[in-house]
């Protein structure tokens, strides 16, 4: 069974269209960064996240309105507490999330404590006959201000420092100019996905961090692929323009590009569909990711080689270049 | 017999090690030392508790912080084994955090406490009631010449003088403001439960601690909890530290009688503590010295009792009493025997995972993960035939591999791992695929089977090199970043890519070679 035999598609005369779309999705990305501002989770901002199951045991007690919550946690000095109900409609389970603005007015390391003992007096009846550490507490997260400050520092670090690692490494094995390009197809890829994530408010968690991580690995991977192919066909089509060559291979790798970006999106898709609350936002990154970096991999990296080449007149020189590597 | 090739034998280890580490897993019944060798399971999936740690030397010279530290986690892991948590994990990180992981611990609370307290015992001897009085007096009058350095203080005086002035008669009250917060009982001073927190206040200033007598010092009883609202008893102490932790030889938790004439100790647990020997020949000194006199037992600055000095004392035992839960008398135990922090600790970060959250993710990763395997082996299956084949038990034993390596390097079995796992399902076929394209290619040049699958291996082999060592790349960076759960996510994707690599250039390679394209076969299935 094959999907897709001898295609012809002309990827790199759709390359003006390509850098449309994607210039229009990265304005759209930069204005959610701008505007919205991205939603740092607490492991990054330092606070207090709590998930507590209030549900009564008994069926006569009216189960707990949000606002009940919400109300008990600000006459007791929490007015900042975010509340929202996890889960269907009318479960009882909360989770609450108060964050520090700022070092001054961080949390302190008995606001966990002071957040349980407030619950456990506004909710009398919701908690008869359940243990408040194994019935009620499904997980807090606890993180002080100067652990958040370095785990934002340190995840930012990583990413830089991935993208530089890879830049090296296909300089090293093809070009500096198909480095710098696979680099800007995967800036586009993750400003992208942080741009989604702006937009719809979600929080960049640390799992979000690692999830664009695990983006920028594949996409570079569908990238190489790719260049790879570049390299190969221009030893075997010498006489042929840089632009004809690089269609070719885009072609010839086509088959392989999707069946590799089908499995690995099913895979992730299959995460976003069954692996739970606590990967929703993992695998919905994952998934974007997917589709992303093989759009990317396709329209972008090889055709920015090509209009960069172009640019710099050194089309012949690359080409040669390249072709005597091995 | 076929001739030995090192590819064969890697395939045999290959697999030899991996049914080693994943036998325990589906085989109860093991010895002992190939059961230990079991997959562990991380704390998000497992449920407890994890704090991390900071620890603060700075009042430390550099070569004591360093000794602080691992001080400080030897106590730390003493403590904890007292407290009997099962598999529980102590490790420094960086220079001077510990992280503390609590498989199973929901008592958060008491976890926490017991980390981070502190607990520094002294005996102390009681002033008698007219030194206590003297004592007071003159604290009183240090107060009245310095009142404007308290303004708690100076606002009560100014209350008491107004109250005065409506009599012309009365031009100032009797007694000084501070004692008129401390009222003589019977045997002992106390502190109304509405001026106690001022009590509290002035007794942390470290101005007010200059206005009390040298040589004598003050300090509170500890509280009932059973009737927080009582009256809270003050002691005036001799500041002399007549025996302190450092003399203590153990301390055991005990129950005293319910035909106990001492109400601190009927039916209520207690702590027996026996000292070392010069601990006991200090006791009997101070004893012998004090009859008469009350012996204060400080811990933390808080007096548990003070009971009356009758005799000398020999042996070197004594009781400390306070109307202990026994849950509390447990953990006080546990810290007078494993001795104080080196350097004061901070919990700089928190997290707790309750068992049901951790069962209800092991039970919908392992979901996705199936049904994601099953698409992609499918899948593989139409699109590939019997290469398709070849792969799909090669991926099987890419997921035994993860998880076997996973066990040997001792590592921890987390969501964002059993994610990462997921994920490798997907890529792992990767390498496959591009092989199979390429000799898909290379057959439809006319290349004969043998030779298309020769050629194909040898061009792809580049590329799959190429595109998995920039992965790679990722993850290690990830590793060196990241914390917890995320390098349980890099360590899984890493060897994920290392597996994935073996199985498709070395195991799927053999199959092929051995199996597939033997002979003069016209055809391939692929």
């Amino acid at each position: 069974m094959r999907l897709l035999k001898n295609t012809n598609i002309p990827f790199v005369g759709m390359r003006k269209g390509a850098y449309l779309i994607s210039i229009l999705l990265i304005l759209a990305a930069i204005i959610g960064l701008f505007v919205r501002g991205l939603n740092w989770s607490i492991d990054f901002t330092s606070g207090v996240a709590a998930k507590v199951d209030l549900q009564a045991l008994s069926a006569d007690v009216a189960p707990v309105e949000i606002d009940e919550l919400r109300n008990a946690l600000k006459t007791h000095g929490f007015p900042e507490a975010e509340i929202q109900r996890v889960g269907e409609f009318g479960s009882g389970t909360f989770m609450i999330k108060i964050k520090s603005a700022n070092a001054e007015d961080a949390v302190s390391s008995d606001t966990k404590t002071q957040i349980i003992d407030i619950i456990s007096e506004s909710f009398p009846d919701h908690l008869a006959g359940r243990d408040i550490n194994r019935d009620v507490i499904e997980e807090i997260y606890e993180v002080g201000p100067k652990v958040g400050g370095e785990l934002r520092t340190n995840a930012l670090l990583a990413v830089a420092i991935s993208l530089i690692l890879m830049i090296i490494y296909i300089w090293f094995r093809f070009e500096l100019i198909f480095g710098l390009m696979a680099i800007v197809a995967l800036a586009h890829d993750v400003l992208i996905i942080v741009g989604v994530f702006a937009l719809s408010g979600k929080e960049i968690t640390i799992q979000i961090i690692a999830a664009l991580l695990t983006i920028v690995g594949y996409s570079i991977n569908d990238t190489i692929v790719i260049f790879d192919r570049i390299r190969e066909d221009l030893k075997i089509r010498r006489k042929e323009p840089l632009d004809q060559v690089i269609n070719y291979s885009l072609n010839e790798t086509l088959s392989r590009t999707v069946v590799t970006s089908g499995t690995t999106f099913f895979t992730t898709l299959s995460l976003y569909l069954f692996g739970g609350q606590v990967l929703n936002d993992f695998a919905l990154a994952m998934c974007l990711g997917v589709i992303v970096g093989t759009y990317s991999s396709i329209f972008l990296a090889s055709n920015l080689v090509i209009d960069l080449t172009k640019a710099t007149h050194k089309e012949k020189q690359a080409a040669q270049h390249l072709s005597k590597r091995k | 017999m076929k001739k030995f090739s090192w590819r064969g034998l890697s395939i045999i280890v290959f697999i030899c090690v991996t049914a080693f580490y994943l036998a325990p897993l589906a085989i109860p019944n093991l010895p002992e030392w190939w059961a230990k060798n079991k997959l562990k399971l991380g704390l998000d999936l497992k449920g407890g508790m994890q704090i991390l740690l900071e620890v603060d030397t700075s009042a430390l010279s550099a070569a004591d912080a360093r000794g602080a530290v691992d001080q400080n986690i030897k106590i730390i892991r003493e403590r904890i084994d007292q407290f009997g948590v099962a598999e529980p994990s102590i490790q420094k990180l960086g220079e001077n955090r510990i992280m503390v992981q609590l498989p199973g611990v929901s008592d958060f609370h008491a976890a926490e406490n017991l980390i981070k307290q502190t607990a520094m015992l002294e005996f102390k001897v009681v002033a008698k009631r007219d030194e206590g009085k003297r004592v007071l007096d003159l604290i009183d009058s240090n107060i009245n010449a310095n009142l404007q350095f308290f303004p708690a203080l100076a606002e009560l005086d100014k209350l008491d003088k107004e109250i005065m002035a409506e009599d012309d008669s009365l031009a100032q009250p009797s007694s000084g403001v501070f004692s008129s917060l401390i009222r003589p009982g019977e045997l002992d001073y106390e502190v109304q439960y509405d001026s106690v927190r001022l009590i509290q206040d002035l007794l942390a200033d470290s101005l007010f601690q200059q206005m009390i007598p040298a040589g004598w010092q003050l300090a509170l009883e500890r509280a009932d909890t059973s009737n927080p609202r009582a009256d809270r008893i003050i002691h005036v102490l001799s500041s002399a530290v007549e025996l302190s932790g450092a003399d203590l030889a153990k301390a055991k938790v005990e129950y005293g009688s319910s035909t106990s004439t001492d109400p601190r100790i009927a039916n209520k647990p207690y702590i027996s503590i026996e000292m070392k020997r010069e601990g006991a020949r200090k006791f009997e000194r101070v004893t012998a010295d004090n009859v008469g006199k009350r012996l204060a037992i400080v811990l933390d600055n808080v007096v548990y009792s003070a009971p009356n000095i009758q005799e000398r004392i020999a042996g070197g035992r004594a009781q400390i009493t306070g109307r202990f839960t026994s849950q509390e008398a447990n953990e006080l135990a546990i810290v007078l025997n494993t001795g104080n922090l080196i350097a004061p600790i901070t919990p700089a970060s928190t997290s707790i995972i309750g068992a049901t959250l951790g069962a209800d993710s092991i039970k919908s990763g392992t979901m996705a993960g199936i049904i994601g395997l099953a698409i992609v082996m499918l899948f593989m299956l139409f699109y590939y035939k019997v290469g398709g084949l070849i792969t799909d038990f090669a991926l099987i034993f890419n997921v035994g591999f993860v998880l076997a390596m996973l066990t040997a390097f001792g590592g921890t079995l987390t969501l964002p791992g059993i994610a990462g796992m997921i994920l490798t399902i997907g890529m792992a076929v990767d390498a496959n695929v591009l092989v199979f394209e390429r000799i898909r290619e290379e057959l439809d040049t006319g290349k004969t089977p043998r030779s298309a699958v020769d050629a194909g291996y040898k061009r792809a082999t580049v590329t799959v090199w190429d595109a998995n060592i920039t992965t790679l790349i990722a993850a290690f960076v990830l590793y060196q970043f990241g914390t917890g759960p995320i390098r349980g996510f890099a360590i899984t994707l890493t060897i994920g890519i290392i597996g994935s690599m073996f199985c498709a250039l070395v195991f799927v390679r053999s199959i092929f070679d051995t199996f597939v394209v033997t002979g003069t076969k016209k055809t391939l299935s692929i």
